[in-house]
């Protein structure tokens, strides 16, 4: 059987829709960066998937992912070291309640 | 490149800037400002007597010293240079207000090194500006000659001094956004070919490709853009608040040869590139400065901070400038070099001694001083020195910039009168020879008040007269202003072959 | 003629100025009052040298074959070329009218000189604060005022005139501390400087259609260097006659432009003469030391518009409309000038309306000239006036001030019966006063007959007019010399500080120049100076001046003075209700005499209400609320707009994403729609 490009896109597409989800309505910033890393995951598979369907012979795409999720664990070191360091000054991650650099 | 004398205009510059990173304590300080402007002093009147030994020797050619580096090759931006007689005068003008800038500011507090460090920084750009003859690299030094304005004023300033310092610099901007949209517009309209696009001023001068419908857009804008830095009305306002909140220096510096790029432009750029365009559009101009020429003086009138009457002053002055300038014929172009190099060094003068009287009695308001003449007599007899070369006593430099702009204005005028061409130019003519009368009233209005009369407040009678290094501002820039109206032939001369016929010729315009 | 004279004339006293001015602080009061001194005596023995050359040396440069006399310019440097023809140089003409001013202004201004080193001081000979600065702007306005007397061309009497003017503005502001003399110094100079605007643009005017500057182009034919100046009929004013009435210049409301440039240029000779309206400033000049009064207002730069005009003489004749207006305005400021004086209680405000007067009697002797009538005697008179005027009204002046340094005062009603206390004083004094009342033989009396004989010559209206002034003038000058030497006793409190005459260098010019106004008048000066060199009559030793007197007017003119002379001796010379009578009778027209008929007050409504008032501050106002207004009101705009739409940027991460997804998901709709 040979399986289309369409069996890997559709688990994508949930995985991105979920982060999204999970991105616009939770305000924790721990989950946030969770849904922030469940997008990232799911254009990484996009990724790997049309390179490996268009381009089968090269290796463009998956060295990109490759690179993405290098930097996608950077990101996150930092982004946590970030909330870390709020949670230290306000004792909170919501959000919503972090105003103090606001305009 | 260095075998071009005039590249050091901007190497000196960029020494002091240098020399004055490493200095430690005040007096170095001082040291590498006053030998970096004396040697630009010592530069530019070199530069004086071999261009006239040059001239004397039969050069032709409209701009000596020529030189070009190419920059950015690909949109053909060049840093090219080369002067005639106006930019040699301005440039001796640049150099004198340095240095009597330089003494004014002695005892600048604080951060001394910073503020020497920006106002180099802003003489670079002038100096650049001043010799570039390519129209990018002469923009590029007119933004640094007006970004450290911003500084100078928003740091050392008195009074409200953030709110002028911003006024300033965002009209200052305003006028260069449409200076540049005209500077490109120029550039793409250089020449008939599109590989032979060029910046060079000379170059576009000779191709004249820039066609008529494009002039009378572009005209406007390299006009107004200029003419905002020469105080036209109606964009004048940015100047009292500035000239008002600015310390000494930076005050002298800026009206004294600031506001000058601006009449310097108008004509090298908006005139010289486009003179069908100024021969046709002159009229809204002119009704525009000489409202300013007349308006500035009354405004004078009534005015009660020192640097506010002297700063309206400028603005009439400075509108007489513009003025001549789009009367388009010789005698007037002529007057208006005399009226930039008179009126530039008189203000400074003027500036000089208003910080130096503030300084002491930390007032500008006229109506709580009086009877300084008995306290401070130099600093008093230089102030009504100063306000006699404004109100244009013979022997001083006022009187043969203004006779001769007059004299060339009603030319003009009656030409166009007898022509049938309309009587526009000959009633402003009019209207502004009415500002000498003006003049002489603000200017002995304040001598009567601040000056002379019983002293109004006590406790200046404590105060002091004029330090040596005032003494020293003072005297250079009084010295000068006798030279040029004791002498004024000399410069005549000097500007003269800028405005003769072989020059009109090259650039096609209309030799009236 | 060898130029060093002449220009040694012209660079000691500018020398004397840079030295005592830059120096004179540092020297004591002693030396730097000599020194002025003695540097005007030399220019003075210079001038006379010059001047005598030029009238009885007889040279030919200087006279023709056949006795007209000729201009000559001695030297003329180039100072700033405007375009090929019109130059302005710096030179030294000379002529009959430049070269008797050379004899005037030296003369006066060394007695002044020498005058002040008494005057200058108080009655325990302390100096006054700034008597070396008073020296060095004394050898300034000397320095100008001759530039301005042999100015070759219109641009350097331009030049000059303004330099006399400001040191008419230093020397009137000399007391600095006084409030009064700071805003009479700033009238004068605005004043004038208004009137000068007219001055220049009659420059312009004249300059643009003639091409030249230059007196000599404008006037006369010059042949190398030298011009005769009799042949300015024939060439040169036909050149330029043709110039204005058939080429190209147009008329302007109603008259040629050739009338209006010398209107113009008659402008600025009212400003410095004081004509009528222009005069508001000349008696407020009164506030500077009385030296400098004698000098200025009275000899010297107030005349300069008399000057101006006699200067330009050729070019009025060809528009007799321009000269009837100077014949008007004279007039008219002689009447108004005298019936202002009448009333007066100032005795240096009396003399300077009786100089406003006076001056007015040149005006309108210039005005009425004609070359038909008596070879031009009206300007040979006004010329005459003008040198005899200088030499009386300088005396009256300095004795005046010897009063003044005497009183304390400059009121009559401190002074009165002083006769006894001041014996010099009282005799020069009248002696002023009977010259220039016009008794025989004193100068003015001379000087006034031919005024009143040219007058007479142009229309009898203004003969009688002008006889009218004359014994005004003799009325209110006796009236002022019996309220101060006669009326009644003078009260001395203190015999020790009784007033007394001032010390040799005070009153050693007065005796001068009382001898000079006894002699003056017999200088022949038809034969001196006339307007086209001509001379009226041969002359013929010591008394000329009486042969060719005409008895009828004479005789006239002579019974106006004595009859007016008698109406003050009664009314004035011993204490009587008389005047006070006078003044009830008619007390409007007392009051608008005495408040000088409210020009004063006009002016300050113009200047404070209307210039002041309805011009400057609102256009100050509209500069700082309109115009600055809209640049604030486009910065507000900005930033207002800014705090608008700055809500948008919430800050908060999930909005931006609902934004960019809906964003996103709107342009995939679009994508897609456009490609279905």
């Amino acid at each position: 059987m040979d399986i289309s490009v369409i069996y890997y896109l559709v688990p994508s597409l949930i995985m991105f829709c979920c982060g999204v989800y999970g991105f616009v309505t939770r305000k924790n910033m721990i989950a946030m960066l969770i849904s922030l890393e469940l997008m990232l995951n799911s254009v990484d598979i996009n990724f790997v998937v049309f390179n490996r369907y268009l381009f089968p012979g090269q290796l463009e795409g998956m060295f990109f992912t490759l690179f993405a999720i290098a930097i996608a664990a950077a990101e996150t070191a930092l982004a946590i070291a970030i909330i870390i360091n709020i949670f230290r000054a306000s004792k909170n991650i919501d959000v919503t309640d972090i105003t103090k650099m606001k305009f | 490149m260095f075998s071009n004398i005039l590249i050091y205009f901007v190497v000196i510059p960029l020494i002091m800037l240098a020399g004055l990173a490493l200095c430690r304590n005040i007096r170095q300080i001082r040291a590498v400002a006053v030998t970096g402007s004396l040697a630009l002093t010592a530069l530019s009147v070199w530069l004086l007597l071999d261009y006239l030994a040059l001239r004397a020797a039969g050069e032709t050619a409209p701009m000596l010293y020529t030189g070009s580096w190419s920059w950015f090759g690909p949109l053909n931006i060049n840093l090219s240079v080369g002067v005639d007689g106006i930019s040699i005068a301005m440039l001796i003008l640049s150099s004198i207000i340095l240095l009597t800038g330089s003494f004014a500011s002695w005892k600048i507090e604080p951060h001394t090194k910073d503020f020497f460090l920006w106002l180099i920084l802003l003489s670079t750009g002038v100096f650049g500006f001043f010799i570039s003859i390519d129209l990018f690299t002469m923009f590029m030094f007119y933004e640094v000659a007006l970004i450290p304005m911003y500084l100078l004023i928003g740091v050392w300033g008195s009074g409200n001094k953030n709110y002028s310092a911003m006024k300033l610099t965002l009209m200052l901007m305003g006028g260069s956004a449409f200076l540049m949209l005209g500077l490109i517009g120029i550039y793409y309209h250089s020449a008939p070919d599109v590989e032979l696009r060029t910046w060079n001023l000379l170059e576009i001068a000779q191709n004249g490709a820039i066609s008529q419908n494009w002039q009378y857009f572009l005209f406007p804008m390299t006009f107004v853009g200029f003419g905002v830095l020469g105080a036209m009305f109606p964009f004048h306002t940015w100047s009292p608040d500035g000239h008002a909140s600015a310390p000494t220096a930076v005050s002298m510096l800026h009206a004294g040869v600031l506001m000058k790029l601006g009449g310097y432009g108008c004509f090298r750029v908006a005139i010289y590139l486009m003179p069908q365009a100024a021969e046709d559009l002159a009229w809204i101009f002119l009704i525009l400065t000489g409202i300013s020429v007349v308006y500035g003086a009354f405004s004078a009138c009534v005015q009660t901070d020192l640097k506010y009457i002297n700063a309206y002053s400028s603005v009439s002055h400075c509108g007489l400038v513009l003025f001549a300038i789009l009367m388009l014929n010789t005698t007037a172009m002529t007057g208006a070099i005399m009226q930039m190099l008179s009126h530039g060094l008189m203000t400074a003068l003027f500036f000089a001694l208003i910080g130096m009287i503030y300084g002491r009695t930390h007032t500008r308001d006229i109506r709580l001083m009086g009877g300084l003449m008995k306290i401070m007599p130099f600093l008093a007899v230089c102030y009504v020195i100063a306000g006699m070369a404004s109100l244009g006593l013979p022997g001083l430099s006022g009187f043969v910039a203004e006779m001769t702009i007059f004299v060339g204005s009603f030319e003009a005028g009656m030409a166009d009168y007898l022509a049938g061409e309309g009587s526009l130019r000959l009633v402003f003519t009019i209207i502004a020879c009415c500002s000498i009368v003006i003049t002489a009233v603000y200017i002995l209005r304040v001598v009567g008040k601040l000056l002379l009369g019983p002293v109004y407040d006590e406790h200046h009678l404590t105060l002091t007269d004029a330090t040596w290094w005032e003494r020293t501002s003072t005297v250079v820039l009084i010295i000068s202003v006798a030279a040029i109206g004791c002498f004024p032939n000399f410069f005549e001369s000097l500007i003269k072959f800028t405005f003769s016929p072989q020059i009109f010729a090259v650039i096609g315009m209309n030799y009236k | 003629m060898d130029i060093t004279l002449p220009l040694l004339i012209l660079v000691i006293p500018l020398f004397m100025f840079l030295l005592l001015g830059l120096t004179g602080m540092k020297m004591s009061h002693k030396l730097a009052g000599t020194l002025g001194t003695l540097g005007m005596g030399t220019v003075l023995v210079l001038s006379y040298i010059t001047a005598f050359t030029y009238f009885f040396s007889g040279a030919p440069e200087f006279i023709s074959q056949a006795g007209d006399r000729l201009q000559l310019t001695v030297f003329n440097v180039t100072w700033l070329q405007f375009s090929e023809s019109l130059v302005i140089k710096l030179g030294f003409l000379l002529d009959p009218i430049s070269a008797m001013m050379l004899i005037v202004i030296p003369t006066i201004s060394f007695m002044v000189h020498l005058y002040s080193l008494g005057y200058m001081r108080d009655h325990h000979g302390v100096y006054e604060h700034g008597f070396q600065r008073f020296y060095a702007f004394l050898s300034l306005f000397s320095f100008s005022m001759l530039g301005l007397v042999v100015a070759t061309n219109i641009f350097q009497m331009y030049i000059f005139w303004e330099l006399v003017g400001a040191s008419s503005y230093l020397l009137i502001g000399f007391y600095y501390k006084k409030p009064s003399a700071v805003s009479a110094s700033k009238k004068a100079f605005i004043v004038t400087r208004f009137a000068d605007l007219g001055f220049l643009i009659g420059i312009l005017v004249l300059s643009y259609y003639t091409g030249t500057f230059d007196f000599m182009a404008l006037t006369s034919a010059p042949v190398d260097g030298i011009a005769n100046v009799s042949q300015v009929s024939i060439t040169t004013a036909e050149g330029i006659r043709n110039i204005f009435e058939t080429s190209a210049a147009p008329m302007f409301m109603g008259a040629s432009v050739l009338t209006w440039a010398l209107v113009l240029i008659f402008m600025g000779g009212m400003g410095k003469s004081a004509m009528m309206p222009l005069h508001i400033w000349l008696p407020d000049a009164m506030e500077g030391p009385t030296p400098v009064s004698a000098l200025i207002h009275a000899a010297t730069m107030v005349v300069a518009g008399v000057y101006l005009v006699a200067r330009l003489f050729p070019l009025y004749l060809m528009q007799e409309a321009a000269l009837d207006i100077i014949v008007v305005v004279g007039a008219l400021t002689a009447f108004y000038a005298a019936m202002v004086a009448c009333t007066q209680v100032d005795i240096k405000r009396v003399l300077a309306f009786s100089t406003i007067s006076q001056i007015a009697f040149m005006m309108v002797s210039l005005g009425v000239a004609r070359p038909e009538f008596h070879h031009g005697v009206g300007y040979m008179a006004g010329m005459f006036h003008l040198f005899t005027h200088a030499m009386f009204k300088a005396l009256l002046f300095l004795c005046a001030g010897a009063l003044i340094h005497a009183i304390g005062s400059n009121d009559y009603t401190a002074m009165h019966g002083l006769r006894k206390y001041m014996p010099i004083t009282h005799i020069t004094f009248l002696i002023g006063c009977l010259a220039i009342a016009g008794i025989i033989p004193f100068a003015g009396f001379f000087s006034k007959d031919e005024i009143l004989t040219a007058c007479f010559g142009n229309s009898t209206v203004w003969y009688i007019w002008m006889s009218v002034v004359a014994g005004l003038t003799a009325f209110y000058m006796f009236r002022l010399y019996y309220l101060i030497f006669w009326w009644k006793e003078h009260k001395v409190h203190n015999p020790e500080h009784a007033p007394h005459d001032q010390p040799w260098t005070m009153t050693l010019p007065l005796v001068l120049l009382a001898a000079v106004s006894c002699v003056a008048g017999f200088v022949p000066f038809g034969t001196l100076v006339t307007w086209n060199g001509e001379p009226m009559y041969a002359y013929e030793g010591f008394l000329t001046n009486l042969k060719h007197l005409d008895w009828s007017v004479a005789s006239i003119s002579l019974a106006v003075a004595v009859v007016a002379i008698i109406i003050a001796t009664v009314m004035y010379k011993k204490e009587n209700p008389l005047p006070a009578k006078m003044k009830n009778a008619l007390p409007a027209l007392w009051d608008w005499c005495y408040h000088r008929f409210y020009w004063d007050e006009l002016y300050q409504f113009i200047t404070h209400k209307i210039i002041f008032g309805c011009i400057s501050r609102p256009i100050a106002w509209f500069d700082r609320h309109i115009i600055d207004g809209t640049m604030d009101g486009l910065a507000a705009v900005t930033n207002k707009a800014s705090v608008a739409i700055k809500g948008l940027q919430s800050g908060k991460v999930q909005m931006y994403v609902w934004f960019y997804l809906a964003g996103a998901l709107l342009l995939g709709a679009i994508t897609a729609i456009c490609l279905m």
